[in-house]
């Protein structure tokens, strides 16, 4: 098939940046959406022009390291997945695409389509962690009983790529389901409980210093996230945040 | 790291937090008002003097008195409080998106509460105008009971088609901002259960709809019975 593809070019993070247009012929519907970009980057090159810089890893969906706001959806039309999940058969010959990069304060550009999402790392140091002996005489974690149900729901928010789609998306540039996730795959568990009133307040005010928007409760993220993420993480936070805060000595 | 808490103010969760506790004070608010408004429906001068003496209630009993202050500092609060979140969240994003479909994922009035909020106190200042003013400090012809007739000053503004129309129109907007405001309140004090969650979407929909409904049906009642014109 042959498109039009109007990509967002920017030489670096200071640097003012627009959208470009490049005709792409002869995709296939069975590639991917980064292999598409690989193809089109083999014909910049050999054109003498400067290839589009685009993140990406593991290209199986698990590390959450391709971003891309693609026809005006973060990761593209399809639900539930990420920008290496989605193929070329989402579109039709003649289509125009536009690919433009994750658009946050908290997310500065590198390069093009590249974006710096190391404030997500930040936000796990402040408090996505828990404490344990690990000199030798740790304990099985399966020694504690955890109710089924609390367990899944723990395991749910771990799954988390922490890819940013969520920020992406939300017309606030809010981290929301992020760090909701991050704080309920610790606090739904009995190893995450003595951590867990300081791991809210940290991760939240760590949050709030990345510069991240405030959440309005549209469920976009939601929406939008290729791990469905529940919308019923943000409440726990909201409600783990709420006591800590009332309780809290500090 | 980071150790000391913003707490309850400052936040981001704590803004709001403070966004859903005013908001859904108003909404009990908003019941109140309109079981007062109902006593419009009774016509002439039984309606009329029974209207004014619930209106000098209002404005002279302590305990309304002091849930008229709530309310006062609740909207001031909630209008603070919710620009400054607008403020913060269009600066979180500065360079925004040549192509956005914001409609795929989320509903319109979720997308628009700053907007609809905005218009919502703009009617409230003109509302205000038009008759807690006058009650408090203009000048008003009194009943046969003696007390001031706000009935007259009420039902001779809504026999105005633009004054009706506008007060409508307003209305239409308060519904939207409730229909996505009244149940989410509940998501940021972090009530999300499997079990009330769905129940507590059905009944603040149906409030969201249904008070408003109630605004606009005295409204046009007035418009079209012309009661002052019948007396």
């Amino acid at each position: 098939m042959d498109l039009t593809l109007k990509i967002w070019r920017q030489e670096g993070p200071q640097t003012k940046g627009e959208m470009k247009s490049y005709p792409i012929a002869g995709v296939e519907e069975d590639m991917s959406f980064l292999e598409m970009l690989d193809y089109l980057n083999e014909q910049l090159i050999d054109q003498g022009i400067e290839p589009v810089v685009f993140d990406h890893d593991c290209r199986e969906g698990i590390c959450g390291m391709c971003s891309l706001f693609i026809n005006g959806e973060a990761h593209g039309p399809s639900r539930k997945i990420t920008t290496c999940q989605l193929h070329m058969r989402e579109f039709k010959d003649g289509d125009t695409i536009y690919i433009e990069p994750f658009r946050a304060k908290a997310f500065p550009i590198v390069k093009d389509l590249m974006v710096d999402r190391s404030a997500f790392d930040r936000i796990q140091r402040a408090g996505g962690f828990i404490s344990v002996n690990t000199s030798g005489n740790t304990i099985d974690a399966n020694a504690i009983p955890v109710p089924k149900e609390d367990a899944d729901k723990a395991f749910d928010a771990a799954t988390c790529i922490g890819c940013g789609a969520c920020v992406a998306t939300c017309k606030n540039s809010s981290a929301m389901l992020f760090a909701s996730a991050k704080i309920s795959q610790f606090s739904l568990l009995p190893q995450g409980q003595p951590e867990a009133k300081e791991r809210v307040l940290n991760m939240v005010n760590q949050m709030d210093l990345e510069g991240f928007g405030n959440c309005t409760n549209t469920g976009a993220c939601e929406v939008e996230c290729p791990k469905g993420i529940s919308l019923e993480n943000i409440a726990r936070m909201n409600r783990d945040y709420l006591l800590a805060s009332l309780s809290s000595n500090k | 790291m980071s150790s000391t808490s913003k707490g309850l103010f400052g936040s981001s969760l704590a803004r709001k937090y403070w966004m859903a506790v005013t908001g859904l004070f108003l909404c009990t608010f908003l019941v109140g008002h309109l079981f007062g408004n109902l006593q419009l429906f009774v016509l002439g001068e039984e309606g009329r003097l029974a209207f004014n003496a619930y209106g000098h209630f209002m404005t002279t009993f302590p305990l309304v008195k002091i849930l008229s202050y709530l309310t006062y500092i609740s909207i001031l609060l909630h209008t603070v409080d919710g620009i400054m979140l607008a403020r913060q969240n269009r600066a979180a994003r500065p360079v925004g998106y040549v192509k956005e479909k914001q409609s795929v994922n989320a509903s319109w009035a979720s997308r628009k509460m700053a907007l609809l909020g905005i218009l919502t106190l703009f009617f409230i200042i003109v509302h205000m105008k038009s008759f807690w003013y006058e009650m408090h400090f203009g000048v008003l012809g009194k009943d046969s009971n003696g007390n001031k007739d706000l009935w007259t000053l009420t039902v001779t503004a809504f026999e105005q088609w633009w004054y009706a129309t506008f007060y409508v129109v307003a209305i239409i907007g308060l519904a939207f901002h409730l229909s996505h405001g009244a149940q989410s309140a509940f998501q940021t004090l972090g009530v999300n259960h499997p079990k009330y969650t769905p129940i507590i979407k059905n009944v603040m929909t149906a409030f969201a709809w249904l008070i408003p409904a109630g605004f606009i049906a005295v409204a046009v009642f007035l418009y079209v019975a012309q009661p002052g014109q019948n007396l």
